[in-house]
């Protein structure tokens, strides 16, 4: 099968569903004639014209408010977020807006639409843009999240996302962005992700590894360290945080009795807290270990390079926790 | 500040230790890598050292008693510091001191949660039937014996263990109470349940075994503790015998090359040493054995699939010949290695099976010295033995046992003359090592011996 890098997956999903889908545009910073500000929009200004995709001025409140807006009376918009942070800004339009106006309106408007964008940290681009902004939209009722970690799943959860009624915060990563992967050629048909279905990505028997988005990868690497040892993890690609397939997780730690939870954001709370209560709950009788979660660290980010690698999980601080779940070391 | 010290691992597959011996006592000054004690481990006696400095305050497990890895064996602090604390954690890790009555009272009641908990939909009586007969049989075990109690039963008699594990104990009816924990704080789990008594629920389908006591019966035998090493030597030969299938092959091979071979190299030996320096100097001498532990290393070679050993998925031919030499030592029997036997002289092999014997002796040999062995050799014809057939030492995949030179009269052309005999018996894993294979082997090995001065080349 071909390989293409998540940029273009992600590219080939907006393309393929404005092509299909006249409602469909996108806006944000940078996302026309600049090509975009990871170049995810290249080549789309050309191909489909300003009006439907639209520059913006560095203003989220106010586009992230504009494409609200035309989602209720109509259009599909995606709202690009040049980074996740900077939806800070943008926060009441939706949580207050987006998330609420299909309940509070009983039903006469809905509010199709997709914020997507990078999340989390990338290469020392300090405290207040390496932040994962998961939980804070995880946490809304009226809201899906979804944060995929290989190219297949970014095409097939995008499209599936611009299609989906309901708001949408889709987490991209910008250490992900030249990932390469597996996917399907156009040529063999629409390639659509199921929302709100998790997917075992790397099969095992001693211990359950559950991540999302970039930490997926790096829980792969985490399980081949293991292998070396003897060790056989299974990896569970959540994919989707909200909502969450505990159904997926839980079959994995019934055959394990083990799990290890590894996200980018803080400890406190969080979608990886979400994860081990469910398994708890529902997983009980099957657990042989407390359930250990490795995140990023409890601080703003550092700007140093060693600092920040410390405060983010690592193979190896992965791979130490596992062990600790089977009592070795 | 004062702290336990625990039962080191000293052996990569020590599971538990005896204190052979002490070398300090309470209230010793020790510095670190001090000689603390002697742990008698499943494989040799190892030195158990300190690695930290301090006075010995309390010596926990005392010389002769076993203890499990991690479990307290010591405390270490300043003099005159109060230790009742830590004693009492000791105690309680230790799991001594607890109430295990309480924990039929614990299991009953979870066990009739559970039943209460179930659906009503189905299994509900069937549930009950069980929660009843786990809690009796447990009833049951405390009258007819002595409450076992392990390191997993804390104080209030809890015991702990892993969710999973209470529901493996609930479906499978394992005594949690009689199992050692080895997770944090002494936690049953998982791994744990291997081989685990499966007590409770079928104690309870039967009337309990009483101990006959007619008068006179039967003199009340002396009862020796197992060593670890006779442990060990259990398992290991109760797994072999019981899940390899053997098969033994015999040949009484002509020595008579042999022995004179042996005498000329000595007597070589013992010229060459009177030549050299030093009157006191033992002269040097090879056994028969060395010679024969060298014939075999030749015919595994040539032979590679007795240098084997199964897997249940593949055949495992090995890239050395590493051969196992049995030596019996006061309680028991330990397998030292020759290693790469085939590449080494009957001398060197003489030298190193001739040390690694005296240390086996003394339990000096390392851990790393008795494994991954790739074939044994038994020999106790220093014991008159004629004839013999040895256990497959696991998982190797065969072992030969050798019987004494015997003076008998054999046929020489027409004539029946004194000569020599040796009797060795092959016994082969059929997994794998075939008959033919086995046959192969011996056939090289009689051809060596008939023509002994190839054994040297």
């Amino acid at each position: 099968m071909r390989e293409i890098s998540y940029r273009v997956a992600l590219r080939e999903a907006i393309a393929e569903e404005m092509e299909r889908d006249d409602r469909v545009m996108i806006m944000g910073e940078e996302v026309g004639r600049y090509q975009g500000a990871y170049k995810v929009t290249e080549g789309l200004f050309d191909r489909f014209g300003e009006r439907r995709v639209v520059d913006t001025p560095i203003a989220e409140n106010g586009f992230a408010g504009i494409g609200v807006g035309a989602a209720m009376v109509g259009l599909r918009p995606i709202v690009e977020f040049m980074t996740w942070n900077f939806s800070a800004v943008a926060f009441d339009q939706i949580l207050s807006n987006a998330a609420k106006v299909r309940q509070m309106s009983g039903g006469q408007f809905s509010c199709p639409i997709v914020f997507r964008g990078p999340n989390g940290s990338a290469r020392q681009v300090g405290s207040q843009h390496s932040q994962s902004m998961d939980i804070f939209y995880a946490h809304v009722p009226g809201l899906k999240v979804l944060a995929p970690a290989f190219p297949r799943d970014a095409k097939g959860l995008l499209k599936a996302a611009i299609r989906d009624d309901n708001p949408i915060c889709f987490l991209e990563s910008e250490t992900l962005y030249n990932l390469k992967g597996e996917v399907p050629d156009p040529s063999e048909g629409d390639l659509l992700v199921d929302i709100g279905k998790a997917r075992v990505v790397r099969e095992g028997a001693d211990v359950t590894i559950v991540a999302w988005s970039r930490i997926s990868v790096v829980a792969m690497q985490a399980a081949a360290l293991l292998e070396k040892e003897g060790i056989s993890a299974e990896v569970v690609d959540l994919r989707s945080l909200r909502p969450l397939d505990h159904e997926t997780v839980l079959a994995s730690v019934a055959k394990t009795h083990r799990a290890v939870v590894a996200h980018e954001g803080w400890p406190y709370g969080g979608v990886g807290a979400e994860v081990v209560d469910r398994i708890q709950r529902h997983a009980f009788d099957e657990l042989d270990a407390p359930v250990l979660r490795v995140s990023g660290a409890d601080v703003p980010m550092p700007y140093n390079a060693k600092l920040e690698q410390w405060c983010l999980p690592q193979p190896e601080t992965i791979a130490a926790a596992c062990k600790k779940v089977l009592y070795v070391d | 500040m004062a702290k336990i010290l625990d039962m080191p691992k000293l052996s990569p597959t020590m599971e538990e230790g005896q204190l052979a011996t002490w070398h300090k006592k309470e209230g010793d000054t020790i510095g670190i890598d001090d000689l603390l004690a002697e742990v008698e481990t499943d494989k040799a006696t190892m030195e158990f050292r300190s690695f930290d400095k301090g006075t010995l305050l309390k010596i926990l497990a005392p010389a002769g008693s076993s203890v499990v890895l991690g479990q307290p064996v010591a405390i270490l602090g300043s003099p005159g510091e109060d230790t009742s604390k830590l004693e009492e954690e000791a105690r309680a890790r230790a799991g001594k001191g607890a109430a295990p009555a309480k924990t039929d009272g614990g299991a009953k009641a979870e066990a009739q949660g559970q039943a209460q908990g179930q659906a009503q939909a189905q299994g509900q009586a069937q549930a009950h039937a069980q929660a009843q007969a786990q809690a009796q049989g447990q009833v049951v075990a405390k009258e007819v014996e002595p409450p076992i109690v392990a390191e997993s039963v804390g104080a209030g008699g809890r015991v702990k263990a892993s969710p999973y594990v209470r529901k493996l104990a609930r479906e499978q009816g394992f005594d949690l109470r009689r199992v050692r924990g080895s997770g944090p704080h002494g936690r049953i789990v998982s791994r744990d349940l291997e081989g685990a008594p499966k007590g409770a629920v079928g104690v309870a389908a039967g009337p309990p075994a009483r101990r006959p006591t007619a008068p006179g019966e039967l003199a009340q035998p002396q009862s020796v503790p197992l060593s670890m090493m006779r442990k060990t030597i259990a398992r290991r030969l109760t797994e072999s015998k019981q899940t390899v299938p053997h098969f033994y092959l015999t040949v009484d091979l002509d020595a008579e090359a042999l022995v004179e071979l042996r005498e000329r190299v000595n007597a070589d030996l013992a010229a060459l040493t009177e030549k050299g320096a030093g009157k006191d100097e033992k002269p040097e001498k090879v056994s028969l054995n060395d010679l024969l532990v060298k014939a075999c290393a030749i015919c595994l070679r040539r032979v590679p699939q007795t240098n084997a050993q199964f897997t249940p998925d593949a055949i495992l031919y090995h890239q050395r010949v590493d051969i196992s030499v049995a030596v019996a030592v006061d309680d028991g029997l330990v397998t030292p290695i020759v290693r790469d036997a085939d590449r080494k002289s009957v001398r060197e092999i003489s030298a190193e099976v001739r040390d690694l014997a005296a240390r086996a002796r003394s339990k000096k040999l390392k851990p790393e010295e008795m494994m991954n062995g790739t074939f044994s050799i038994s020999n106790l014809g220093m014991y008159g033995i004629d004839e013999f057939a040895a256990v497959i030492n696991p998982p190797e995949g065969a072992i030969l046992a050798i019987g004494q030179a015997r003076r008998e009269p054999v046929v020489r052309g027409d004539q029946v003359v004194p000569g020599w005999k040796i009797a060795c018996t092959l016994s082969c894993d059929h997994r794998v090592v075939d008959g033919a294979v086995g046959a192969t082997f011996l056939r090289e090995l009689r051809s060596l011996v008939e023509h002994p001065t190839r054994i040297l080349l």
